[in-house]
């Protein structure tokens, strides 16, 4: 039986913050990855790009070809987990060949939600999921053929798909559940804003609403929605969102709630067993508790987290929380933390609008500090908005100027920014004691 | 690890680093091309912050466990292990901004022309970063050492 000091189920960003943080540290140890797509390490965020800019597939790798080799991993891809004894530390494959670990990572990702509708099945011909790079080769040679579109769901994925599309030229129209689109994501006026925008370039938005049924046989001809308005289309992009893939981990006796459980060591309830990423709940530093956050930054760290206690060096989870940046037509956005929460929620909160510039800038403000903040059009230097947040600096004093476009260090009083500053060697010692 | 490091109470404002930044990126490598002929013109990659009399140009930090790089999602940007240096292969930059969210000292720098990024090199085909050659009052500092 084969075996590896350090294996890894699942060959995404996750794993990837795993081995390139176990390698810095341990160059002899033995590391195995175990991918069920046949693929070299690629980037499931880029499949909206790809769709937009024709961008070879090349593009879509993470890490360069080479990256296993130089890094002394061992690949296993193509072959799917069936099996984990977390006792006798062993693993099967789907080809029957079983693997030993000395400590496994697993980073088994999410799994796309099909919601329960009559005729809603990806299995026929031209209704595709849009997480898989198998899933963009399936809408690229369905493409040619298609005029009429319609997403399910108005979250990041969907209405990046949708406006791909729109801009390959085809007709597309969004069905979102809730009132408003990406209404766990922003606030309503950043949804407001957003399907402004997407109504204006020519994309339908039906909010509040679903799908009743997809009509056609093995070939979906069209959706009819709750409220009875009827959407003939070619093709059906279904992105409701992941559910994390926790069916190994269940199997094996690990302790399982909506995703994997972890400590902030982000160690599973199995001795050697990690978990990470979108497959897993982990600890949300704003929130003080653990939860699903299935976004790229926090697998990342997830991963170097995992990888650091697997070495034996103790290391806890303690920057992740809610945070995305996202581009629609010409609005870019990012948010970070409790942006959504409000008043009602016992939360201060400060914003400003430019109707010239459209720009908008949203803080959820408690107990002195940022929880959650929101930047439409002006996202220039939106990590220092971010690092405050993760540092939990006191931010009263100051909380005016944190509407202002031109907010930066210089912004931030003398003490906390000498804090900030000196520590990370941004500003030299000497400046400390002369400014 | 490499990084610029500021003297701000010696800055006194003039924004050279930023014309020395753009020329030192720039085709021509020329300071009246780069400005007069170069479209579109490079955008500097020092952010030089002014709340006069203050002002604080700020370099990316080429952290150890950089933010930017963790939060990449094309694989664009990388911290190379043997030079400590983080990287930025632009061809690879799809321009999601997903790093500017995450530098916790705003040091990426928007290039909204190419809708992609840019933050500094340290001028690293040219030895000494343009910045610091250049700064009038010595304001800059090329902190070379990989160790600390």
């Amino acid at each position: 039986m084969e075996r590896f000091d350090y294996l890894i189920i699942g060959n995404s960003v996750g794993a990837v913050g795993c081995i390139e943080t176990l390698r810095s540290f341990d160059k002899g140890g033995s590391i195995a990855v175990i991918g069920e797509e046949p693929h070299h390490v690629y980037s499931r965020a880029l499949l909206p790009y790809y769709l937009d800019q024709e961008v070879p597939v090349e593009k879509m790798l993470y890490r360069p070809v080479d990256f296993y080799e130089r890094l002394g991993v061992t690949p296993v891809l193509g072959r799917r987990v069936v099996g984990l004894d977390t006792a006798g530390h062993v693993v099967k494959l789907d080809d029957g060949r079983t693997i030993s670990y000395g400590k496994l990572l697993l980073a088994t990702g999410g799994r796309p939600i099909v919601p329960p509708i009559p005729g809603l099945d990806t299995e026929k011909e031209n209704i595709c999921n849009f997480v898989a790079l198998q899933d963009l080769q399936r809408i690229s040679r369905l493409l040619p053929s298609a005029g009429r579109v319609v997403v399910l769901g108005g979250g990041i994925i969907g209405l990046m798909a949708a406006e791909a599309l729109h801009k390959k030229g085809l007709e597309v129209g969004v069905v979102e559940l809730a009132p408003r689109v990406l209404a766990p994501v922003v606030d309503e006026f950043t949804s407001r804003l957003i399907e402004e925008a997407f109504r204006r370039s020519g994309v339908a938005i039906y909010t509040g609403t679903t799908f009743k049924e997809v009509q056609g046989g093995e070939r979906a001809t069209g959706v009819v929605l709750t409220d009875g308005t009827s959407l003939p289309c070619d093709l059906l992009v279904v992105a409701v969102g992941v559910v994390p893939r926790v069916d190994l981990a269940r199997e094996a006796g690990l302790a399982v709630n909506r995703g994997i459980l972890v400590n902030q060591q982000m160690e599973t309830s199995a001795a050697d067993v990690y978990a990470c990423g979108d497959c897993a709940e982990v600890y949300d530093f704003l929130m003080g508790n653990r939860r699903v956050l299935p976004l790229w930054p926090n697998a990342y760290a997830g991963g170097r987290v995992a990888a650091y206690n697997m070495l034996g060096m103790k290391r806890e989870y303690d920057r992740a929380t809610s945070m995305n940046a996202m581009h629609f037509f010409d609005l870019n956005i990012i948010t970070a933390g409790l942006n959504t929460a409000g008043e009602k929620d016992g939360f201060e909160v400060i914003s400003r609008f430019d109707a010239g510039s459209r720009s908008y800038r949203r803080f959820v403000l408690k107990d002195d500090r940022i929880h959650g903040f929101t930047l439409v059009t002006g996202i220039a230097r939106a990590g220092i908005f971010l690092h405050l947040m993760r540092r939990g600096c006191a931010v009263t004093s100051f909380k005016e100027k944190l509407l202002e476009g031109e907010f930066g260090y210089l912004t931030i009083p003398e003490g906390l920014r000498r804090e900030l500053l000196i520590d990370e060697g941004v500003m030299s010692e000497h400046a400390a004691a002369n400014q | 690890m490499p990084r610029v490091v500021v003297k701000p109470e010696v800055c006194i404002g003039c924004h050279l680093c930023e014309v020395w930044c753009v020329v030192a990126h720039s085709r021509s490598k020329n300071i009246l091309k780069a400005f007069l002929h170069e479209t579109p013109r490079p955008v500097p990659r020092v952010v030089v912050e002014e709340n006069l009399p203050f002002t604080l140009p700020v370099h990316c930090r080429h952290c150890i466990e950089p933010s930017c790089v963790e939060a990449c999602i094309s694989g664009a940007l990388y911290r190379d292990p043997l030079t400590g240096r983080v990287e930025h292969d632009a061809d690879r930059c799809v321009g999601c901004y997903s790093c500017v969210m995450a530098c916790p000292y705003g040091a990426v720098v928007i290039d909204e022309v190419n809708r992609k990024i840019a933050r500094c090199d340290l001028c690293k085909e040219m030895g000494e970063p343009a910045c610091v050659k250049q700064c009038p009052n010595r304001a800059l500092v090329y902190q070379d050492s990989f160790t600390s």
